[in-house]
């Protein structure tokens, strides 16, 4: 398959309107359906599917923002590194216009700390290696997804023996936060698509049984359109014939055992550590510490990090939206207190938030 | 040893005072002094390539004879801070000519006149500003405008970013030639010249920050003779706009809010090649807010679209034109993407995206 035919395929038009009718033709009855994956709701947003779903089903935005998650303890945590002199703090770009307490990486960016941005935590190392006099630290952040290559920065950060290389541990895990939400009194999900990046890595073996313990059936599903609809198909088919368990609409990429080295890997430099979520709550096994061997890398323990006292915005509810609660446009703030340029929440700056992708594609217009 | 005799004369060979190291390879504050150095600049560099019976007087101002008082004048001035200095494709010299004659062209106007003011950084590459001088004048020649003033001004080491430059322009527009974003009317088509995203993902990539190699050249380049030609046929144009900086969703929202009309863009129309689009899947931009310096949007009467189209397919900077959306009644000041799939959304200005700077 050439490039092009790799890309168009999954967008072609016909497909996707058949399979939206199929859809249409399956459905007796409402049914309520979340994305667990932030890069899904952008995908359904910029395509318009909501648009074109039957009525009855109604598409809830889960928590798979790493950036929106990160708590504000973490956050500023980070932003205290970032003042330090004699420090380079780098990120992903998402993370720099998210509200810490008071201030954002950007402002200390503004003036004058060293924040970078980088598009992998190896290019951190190669910082660090360019740069031996100062401190380096990454902010490790994101899913099963990014874990592993925030471990091999670890290992290889070791393996050159570099001494002002450290990350700020920040990794969050899927499973333990759909415990949470399906546990939750105010639970309203019914379905799930599993987010297709996560179970690349992850396999979906972890999946069966918390779809065995609430009796919700799963889908993994990938980001094109082809593949979101035919994701929807599946979850919709299953609620119809009542099964529970869970299919894979995803196939191409994910496998049941996922990429086991770099489950491997993840598994050699860090463990599961309870974790805050931003607006979700402490989350029990949900994030991920780095093991002993290789705690010298961690930059809470390396700097002395003092007077962290946090504030959550009074006005920002991500929470609730984080949970699937309410929608982005149901908050007063949308769109008028907080925009792109001026973010309450950390939803409404990542690629990935849902506040984001309803401003962004026009849901603004209540 | 023989005592030396104090009354001997000493024996000169080479001065004996310093002579005053005068650098030739990097700028220095002295360059931009005002003084000798300043004068030798402007001669070595400045002159010798960009030279034209204007620059030659060598007064404060320059003078120019209106041959034709009728008309109107179009003015537009630019900064140009772009980081790399040379991409693939182009240079920020290249660019800076671009954007002030494209911007001077959008009103109707053929450009006729530059001026260029330089700020450069103490230490700033000698090699790099005869490429950067170089490059002007060959797309001035390109353009057939000439540069009739000109300014330069050296500042501290790590007070600017290597070189910016400063374009004005001046052009006449034709009495009868009334063209702006406040003019698009309902039943209007909507062209672009080409395909969308070429400078930015070029200048992302000569900054190192797409991670992986790619050969996407910039488009900028010198839009006045294409839309010369097609003014001269097509008259009844209602709008020329340079989608830049924001691309092309922020130019037609501005359009769309000037002109207090809706516009309707049909996705599967929009010009964007593979390796942008590939490009951009990968880092997550959206390529109708990507940069562009060699692209207009043009925004004339349906019924004049097919020929329109057909002018400017005929130029090697409009080969790939579409036609994209039309002007409608409905969604005042919004611009409606149309998907293939039947669904719509909404495209608003460029809002908090962290890219760099590209112009």
């Amino acid at each position: 398959m050439d490039k092009k035919n790799f890309l168009s395929g999954y967008r072609d038009a016909a497909l996707v309107k058949g399979v939206l009718q199929q859809i249409k033709n399956r459905i007796t009855k409402p049914w309520t359906i979340m994305e667990i994956c932030g890069g899904q709701t952008h995908a359904i947003m910029q395509y318009g599917l909501d648009q074109l779903l039957p009525e009855e089903i109604e598409l809830v935005h889960g928590p798979g923002c790493p950036v929106c998650v990160t708590s504000l303890e973490l956050i500023d945590q980070a932003l205290w590194i970032a003042q330090q002199p004699n420090v380079i703090f780098t990120s992903f770009g998402d993370m720099l216009r998210v509200p810490g307490s008071k201030k954002d990486l950007f402002s200390i960016k503004a003036a004058g700390g060293q924040v970078r941005v980088v598009y992998s935590p190896m290019d951190s190392v190669i910082i660090a290696q360019a740069n031996p006099e100062r401190e380096v630290v990454f902010f490790a952040i994101g899913f099963e997804t990014t874990a592993p290559a925030n471990a091999m920065a670890v290992i290889q950060a070791e393996k050159l023996g570099l001494k002002n290389f450290s990350i700020l541990p920040a990794n969050v895990l899927v499973p333990p936060a759909m415990h949470t939400i399906l546990n939750s009194p105010n639970n309203r999900i019914q379905g799930f698509l599993a987010a297709g990046h996560v179970c690349a890595v992850m396999g979906y073996w972890e999946y069966p049984p918390i779809a065995e313990k609430y009796q919700t059936p799963m889908v993994v599903t990938g980001f094109e359109p082809l593949d979101l609809v035919n994701g929807i198909y599946k979850a919709v088919s299953m609620l119809e014939e009542d099964r529970v368990g869970i299919e894979n609409a995803y196939s191409r990429v994910v496998t049941f055992d996922g990429n086991r080295s770099a489950q491997e890997l993840t598994r050699r430099v860090f463990h599961p550590v309870d974790r805050n979520w931003r607006g979700i709550g402490m989350i029990p096994e949900s994030g991920l510490g780095l093991n002993d061997t290789y705690q010298y890398f961690d930059a809470s323990r390396r700097f002395e990090i003092q007077n962290i006292q946090t504030q959550e915005s009074k006005i920002c509810i991500a929470g609730q939206v984080l949970q699937g609660l309410i929608k982005p446009s149901e908050c007063p703030a949308f769109g008028t207190l907080c925009t792109p340029q001026s973010p309450l929440g950390a939803p409404m700056v990542s690629s990935e938030g849902a506040c984001a992708a309803y401003y962004r594609y026009g849901k603004n217009a209540k | 040893m023989t005592s030396q005799n104090s009354s001997e004369p000493v024996s000169m060979q080479g001065p004996v005072c310093p002579v005053p190291h005068y650098p030739t390879d990097t700028i220095v504050m002295g360059h931009g002094s005002g003084g000798q150095m300043t004068h030798d600049l402007i001669q070595n560099i400045f002159q010798s390539q960009l030279g034209n019976e204007y620059l030659a007087e060598g007064n404060d101002s320059a003078r120019i004879t209106l041959q034709q008082l009728q008309g109107q004048l179009a003015v537009s001035t630019d900064s140009h801070v772009i980081s790399p200095l040379f991409f693939l494709g182009g240079d920020i010299g290249r660019v800076a000519v671009c954007g002030t004659v494209n911007d001077i062209t959008t009103s109707g106007a053929q450009p006729a006149f530059l001026t260029a003011g330089f700020i450069i950084e103490e230490g700033f590459s000698m090699a790099s500003l005869q490429k950067i001088v170089r490059s002007i004048a060959e797309t001035c020649q390109e353009a057939e405008v000439k540069i009739v003033a000109g300014d330069t001004k050296v500042v501290d080491k790590g007070s600017a970013d290597g070189i910016f430059i400063n374009t004005a322009g001046f052009g006449i527009i034709p009495q009868n030639l009334r063209l702006g974003g406040q003019y698009a009317q309902p039943g209007d088509a909507v062209l672009i010249s080409g395909t969308l995203g070429d400078h930015g993902i070029a200048v992302l990539q000569a900054r190192g920050e797409l991670g992986f190699d790619s050969q996407i050249q910039s488009d900028v380049a010198p839009l006045n003779h294409m839309i010369h030609d097609l003014l001269e046929k097509i008259p009844d144009i209602h709008v020329l706009r340079d989608p830049s900086r924001g691309g092309l969703a922020t130019s037609l929202k501005e359009i769309a809010c000037q002109s207090q009309i809706g516009i309707d863009l049909f996705e599967e129309n929009i010009p964007i090649s593979q390796e942008v689009r590939i490009a951009c899947e990968m880092l997550g931009f959206d390529p109708l807010y990507l940069a562009n310096e060699g692209k207009m949007i043009i925004i004339l009467p349906a019924n004049q679209a097919d020929n329109a189209l057909e002018l400017i397919k005929k130029h090697s900077y409009g080969a790939s034109a579409m036609r994209i959306g039309s002007v409608s009644y409905e969604h005042h000041t919004e611009v409606l993407l149309h998907t293939a799939y039947g669904s719509s959304r909404i495209l608003d200005m460029l809002a908090g995206e962290i890219l760099p700077r590209i112009c």
